[in-house]
């Protein structure tokens, strides 16, 4: 997702009854879906492990932002700029309330940004795929968007009351994004034979990092388990991926386009697809930062957080100029 | 590092004549600053025809600790509730 592998304690789930009182107190709150607040008791590990995934929640808002304004100066009408440019916003926006809501948990901006900076925090494995053509800006909005959606949609529950009330603003924008992306992507699979391909190929080239978005099956994992506990997680990766398949290839089928796996094929039993795993070998690689684009990426954000450098420090400057004439004119 | 522009918390006024609500918060080097930054981040959509920006170290807050002591004695006082009062249906709409 947005945020993958996010470890926690890597202890297992305590029972109430191993728990200190305060724990337990948390716990019950939790339990009972009463909200978190920041300065409310919670136990060092839940601080922490909501530190990485809220945090690599932003910085994936703020990175997922460059892969689609390589687009805005090239989008094919001015209407399409608009909305690139919006959407393009919106996802600063998501960034900041989250950097925000993670800065109640005692972690400044500047050390997020730093830590991503450093490679000691992670982004989306998903941004580091480039975007080839104009097909693939309809991609990421369907997809990669879509994908998500399915994870934020939950997440508006979480127990952590500022991280929640995130969730909520940023899922009340995230819809328009998707439908314009699979707006594009009518607009190609219904245009000529050469759009109708690349829109083919978009497909192609997403469909699988789109999977890995949600992260390898986590069924046994300690630290999901414990993050399920803690209602940080609220489905496990391969209910969400399955959730995530099962919507999206009838909407393939709409546009006429085939999703490039042989294997998949309905399961009544189940009622949801059988669909093939993407190649997590290459999921692992791109974490580890030998994707295609993770340089480019890291090496845009660098430039920009350096080059910003004199103008964060010019308008502190100014700020406390002016605020000490005010003070001597008094 | 260079120093971080200091916190400012958010509260605004949508339009249906509500108070103002906190939103969230943001940084900025100084209170016109804020206000331009939330526009731009909490009103892309109309969702406000007012702004409040407060530097957040300018906000008391109660301790979580408290709520007890400050927040309990109200729940004994259910008569303070229109429902508390059984009014016959013969007098009509009260
Ligand atoms: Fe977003
Ligand atoms: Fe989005």
């Amino acid at each position: 997702m947005y945020a993958q592998m996010v470890k926690s304690t890597g202890e297992g789930v305590k029972t109430l009854d191993e728990m200190a009182p305060e724990e337990r107190a948390f716990q019950e709150k939790v339990d009972q879906d009463i909200r978190i607040e920041p300065r409310d008791w919670m136990p060092e590990g839940y601080r922490k492990t909501l530190i990485r995934q809220i945090g690599q929640h932003a910085h994936s808002e703020i990175v997922g932002q460059l892969p689609e304004g390589n687009w805005i100066t090239r989008a094919p009408t001015l209407e399409r700029k608009m909305i690139l440019l919006a959407k393009v916003q919106d996802e600063a926006g998501h960034g900041l309330y989250l950097y925000s809501a993670a800065e109640t948990l005692g972690v400044s901006r500047d050390e997020m940004t730093e830590m991503l900076l450093s490679g000691k925090m992670k982004y989306s494995s998903i941004f580091n795929y480039p975007t080839l053509t104009w097909a693939d800006i309809g991609a990421v909005g369907w997809l990669v968007d879509g994908a998500a959606i399915m994870n934020q949609v939950p997440l508006q529950r979480t127990s952590y009351g500022p991280y929640s009330r995130a969730m909520v603003r940023i899922c009340k924008e995230e819809s328009f994004h998707q439908r314009q992306g699979y707006d594009i992507m009518m607009k190609m699979a219904q245009g000529s034979e050469a759009q109708k391909r690349m829109a083919q190929d978009a497909l192609n080239r997403f469909w699988y990092p789109s999977l890995m978005m949600f992260g390898p099956s986590d069924a046994n994992s300690v630290h999901s388990e414990q993050s399920l506990a803690w209602k940080i997680k609220i489905n496990t990766n391969d209910e969400l991926r399955q959730k995530f398949v099962d919507q999206t290839v009838p909407q393939a089928e709409y546009l006429g386009l085939s999703v490039p796996d042989d294997t998949l094929a309905w399961n009544e039993d189940k009622g949801g697809y059988d669909y093939s795993e993407p190649d997590w070998d290459e999921f692992f690689d791109v974490l580890k930062g030998a994707g295609p684009a993770n340089h480019d990426r890291l090496d845009a954000r660098k430039q920009a957080w350096d080059d910003g450098a004199w103008v964060r420090d010019g308008l502190l400057a100014h700020s406390e100029k002016k605020h000490g004439a005010k003070v001597a004119a008094e | 590092m260079s120093k971080e522009w200091p916190l400012w918390e958010i509260f605004i006024r949508g339009q249906h004549g509500l108070s103002h609500r906190h939103v969230g918060s943001l940084h900025a080097p100084d209170a016109e600053t804020a206000v331009k930054n939330a526009r731009d981040v909490y009103t892309r959509r109309s969702e406000g025809v007012s702004i409040w920006v407060v530097e957040a170290r300018h906000i008391t807050a109660t301790a979580p600790g408290d709520k007890g002591p400050i927040f309990e004695p109200s729940e004994s006082k259910v008569y303070r509730h229109p429902t508390f009062y059984d009014i016959p249906d013969d007098v009509g709409h009260m």
